[in-house]
């Protein structure tokens, strides 16, 4: 039964009548959309300093820097810059990822000169006082012991290293105990030093305030940033694909429940096959109450209370997996279930009424995703951060209806293996 | 900001409770059911039936079988869920603006028509003690549990939401089946819906789809006569780890009781400002809070933070301290005994309260970005007062004054209305994947 495609209003996508995008001369690029329907504003941005940077024995250094960043910066300290942000309702932090330093905010419209003040001071002049660097250090120390009894964060984590062997997108952004405890104040200043500046930054703000503005006010405070010794990222080493299955349990004691990861390497987000993976990946576990691993593992076998896919697509690689929270007991059945799921959905294409229904979400939800600033400034950052272009969402639908049941057969079988996968329990 | 001009309230005659506010910003509307059930009124032996209820209405109905609304919904690419708690069960569905029949028509459906097969309930039974598995894999879950049970003598908010793995072992088919017919009524129901529409248009349809349903006899919560606290309790929980975490939970004011306004300036002082908000928003960091400077700058503790809810009876309100590595919780108990020994000696600054109203409208601010959230405030202040309370929010909070802070400090956050609990590790085995 062929059905209608959602309706959508188009007029209020994003789209290059409405986004102003302007590089300065520093190489600092600005995205900015105004939405005057709420009295609040976003930013999002990032700089190209992450973690891929990191060396071995020191892994987190870029994770700790981002974080070290509002411990002290320009004339204040710690209290005085939450000070300025907590008065007024505002909130701005940093993080890492592989490639990228990353900051958010959000504030009330007329505190956005207050945000990119102290966002400039961050980025530029951070003090690193040392009693506040030990003070972080045994933050993310407690937050490394969390994690290391975490199920989910760590069958993550050794999923990403037995799929990314070799590559920084096998290793965690925050390190480990190990590496995080050697890692010196004079480590942070050096890595601001050589990895932060204009070059390759991105802005992006939006809400209640007009591009004029927003660009007047980001040239105020990083026009004149300059970095004569900012680094490019190095080159970084090839991943190859699973040769054969890989299985490993991380033993938890004291767990009632077991997590579950399992799958291998997915599609770069500029892969000319990422949408059909993506449409393929809904109908195997996201459309509905999870897809079809949804279906078989918690609807029909009761097995678990989620269970679900992801295709996680970065620049130069990215991940397909399967997760899932399911009694120890059940673990290996679950498993079972879960690879005949995969061995089905790279045997046979999906009906084409599964792809419609997925084409049609991917279509409809659209509005909804964007509906907030927060939802339009991520979504903004990604047009840029994989040049997607300005268009990108005007010409989505079009693209999306072109994905065809064969196009989604070609990516699940050039990806996905039964028998070459990575399979990480972690739990009791 | 709450906009009071927008908003219309209409009752039917079967009793339901409507609420509409129109917002014409994009094209979606968000429709919420509200129903007044959830652990408050669970008898003993049968917690955390409510929250199964909420996973059988999933199931299907004659009309819509199971897995139907699923699919339809997503095609439209609107989301559905569902959210049980202490005071209530709510259900939503935010949709593209034409497709939301779909939502109306299966709601009002399923208030009346879902189907509990044995095997169904048998195949949930597996899910939702999955989901409590999930739940006490996480240290600050076995210990929240443990303390919620010491803070309550009688009342069922002292039942954790998701029920005893005992009960959830016993519960049959006919107690869930009689649950939901005993509390799913139009006149135990409030429907609230934000979006793009008219709202004579949708008054009508309304009152089409759900003006024909039957009201019934509600039954009321069990015994809820909780004595004040009378001396401070302790509790403490071991596991696996090596973070040692703190909570306190002091007895707070329901959210009607004037009180609470003066509770949400305390709250803000000495842990930063707890969002209401369900969906947008997100929060304000909480570094420059009393307790955050006395024991995370002063390396006591990594981590702190505040909970106060709104809630139809008095509830809790919960700080969770994460401990330093190289501390004791006893020692950093007395920094928290200091803090509130200041707030209960001196009046606090007019700036102070200003900067918490500030704080405030700041959060109601990013919140009001996105139609879900306020579709769901509709609901939801009528689930412990009425919409009136989040209309008048930011004036009540405005009438606080250094006194009445100081009031509620020192009746409030005495150590005899408190349960002290410590999960205390018992050391990490190394992985070795």
């Amino acid at each position: 039964m062929k059905k209608a495609t959602p309706i959508i209003a188009w007029n209020s996508l994003p789209g290059p009548e409405d986004i102003t995008r302007v590089e300065l001369p520093n190489g600092i690029t600005i995205l900015t959309r105004s939405n005057f329907e709420s009295p609040s504003v976003v930013i999002n941005g990032y700089l190209p300093s992450g973690s891929l940077f990191d060396p071995p024995e020191k892994l987190g250094l870029s994770y700790f820097t981002a974080l070290a960043l509002m411990r002290g910066a320009g004339k204040r300290n710690f209290q005085e810059i939450f000070n300025s942000l907590e008065t007024v309702g505002a909130s701005l932090g940093f993080s890492a990822s592989v490639h990228n330093t990353t900051f958010g905010g959000r504030s009330l419209a007329e505190d956005l000169p207050l945000m990119l003040g102290v966002l400039a001071d961050c980025l530029r002049t951070p003090t690193f006082p040392p009693d506040q660097i030990e003070r972080l250090r045994a933050q993310l120390l407690t937050g490394l012991a969390l994690r290391a009894q975490d199920t989910a964060d760590m069958a993550s984590i050794i999923f990403d290293a037995a799929v990314f062997a070799g590559h920084p997108y096998g290793n965690p952004e925050d390190g480990y105990v190990e590496t995080v405890q050697p890692i010196t104040r004079t480590d942070l200043v050096d890595f601001h030093k050589q990895r932060y500046g204009p070059r390759g930054a991105v802005i992006v703000v939006v809400g209640a305030v007009t591009a004029d503005h927003v660009i007047e006010q980001i040239c105020k405070v990083l026009g004149d940033w300059q970095n004569p010794e900012q680094t490019d990222p190095p080159a970084l080493p090839a991943i190859a694909p699973l040769m054969q299955t890989i299985r490993k349990h991380v033993p938890l004691a004291g767990k009632s429940q077991n997590d579950l990861v399992i799958g291998t390497l997915g599609p770069k987000r500029c892969a000319p096959d990422y949408l059909a993976a993506s449409l393929g990946n809904s109908v195997l576990g996201q459309f509905g109450m999870m897809g079809r691993i949804g279906e078989v593992v918690r609807e029909q076998a009761g097995l678990a209370y989620y269970a679900s896919t992801s295709l996680n697509a970065w620049i130069e690689s990215g991940s397909w997996e399967v997760s899932a929270g399911v009694n120890p007991a059940n673990t290996q059945r679950a498993i079972d279930l879960i690879r005949s799921e995969i061995e089905r959905f790279v045997r046979e294409p999906v009906s084409a009424e599964e792809l419609e229904n997925s084409q049609a979400n991917y279509i409809g939800r659209l509005p909804l995703s964007l509906e907030s600033n927060a939802g339009v400034a991520g979504a903004i950052l990604n047009l840029e951060r994989f040049q997607l272009g300005l268009d990108y969402y005007l010409r989505y639908p079009e693209r999306v209806q072109r994905v065809t049941v064969e196009a989604v057969l070609e990516a699940a079988q050039h990806y996905l293996d039964p028998d070459k996968l990575a399979i990480i329990s972690a739990g009791v | 900001m709450p906009t009071p001009d927008a908003h219309h309230q209409v009752r039917l005659s079967n009793g339901l409770l409507i609420q509409l506010k129109e917002i014409h910003t994009a094209p979606i509307i968000s429709h919420w059911v509200w129903y007044r059930v959830g652990s408050r009124y669970e008898q003993p032996g049968k917690t955390g039936i409510s929250h199964w209820v909420e996973h059988m209405q999933f199931k299907g109905t004659p009309r819509f079988p199971s897995g139907i609304l699923d699919k339809a919904i997503s095609r439209e690419g609107g989301y559905w869920n569902a959210f049980t708690y202490l005071d209530w069960t709510t259900y939503f569905e935010t949709m593209p603006a034409h497709a939301i029949d779909l939502a109306l028509e299966s709601e009002a459906d399923r208030m009346f028509n879902s189907i509990y097969t044995a095997d169904e309930v048998e195949s949930e039974r597996t899910v939702v003690i999955s989901e409590r598995e999930g739940n006490e894999n996480e240290p600050l879950f076995r210990l929240g549990e443990a303390m919620q049970g010491a803070a309550f003598e009688a009342h069922p908010y002292r039942n954790e939401i998701i029920g005893s793995m005992d009960d959830l072992h016993a519960i049959t088919r006919d107690d869930l089946y009689q649950h939901y017919r005993a509390h799913y009524a139009p006149n135990n129901a409030v429907v609230a819906i934000a979006g793009d529409f008219e709202t004579e248009t949708m008054l009508h349809r309304l009152e089409r789809i759900y003006g024909g349903l039957a009201p019934a006899q509600v039954p009321q919560p069990p015994q809820l006569v909780e004595p004040e606290p009378a001396a401070e309790k302790r509790v403490e929980v071991s596991g696996p780890g090596e973070t040692t975490f703190l909570q306190l939970a002091y007895r707070a004011p329901a959210a009607r009781e004037a009180d609470f306004f003066a509770f949400t300036v305390l709250d803000s002082l000495l842990t930063g400002p707890t969002s209401l908000n369900m969906f947008g928003g997100g929060g304000i960091s909480n570094k420059t809070s009393r307790l955050y400077r006395a024991l995370v700058e002063r390396e006591l503790a990594v981590g702190v933070g505040g909970s106060l809810q709104a809630t139809y009876d008095p509830f809790t309100y919960d700080m969770t301290i994460t401990v330093h590595p190289d501390q004791t919780p006893e020692v950093v108990l007395q920094a928290v005994d200091a803090e509130i020994r200041r707030l209960q000696q001196a009046p606090v600054k007019p700036d102070e309260i200003a900067r918490a109203i500030k704080q405030a409208r700041a959060l109601f601010a990013y919140g009001s970005e996105n139609i879900t959230n306020q579709a769901f405030w509709l609901g939801y202040a009528e689930m412990f007062d009425s919409y009136h309370w989040f209309l008048n929010y930011m004036e009540r909070l405005a009438q606080v004054t250094p006194e009445d802070v100081l009031r509620v400090a020192q009746t409030c956050l005495q150590p005899t209305r408190r349960v002290v609990g410590i999960y205390r590790p018992t050391g990490a085995e190394e992985p070795n994947p």
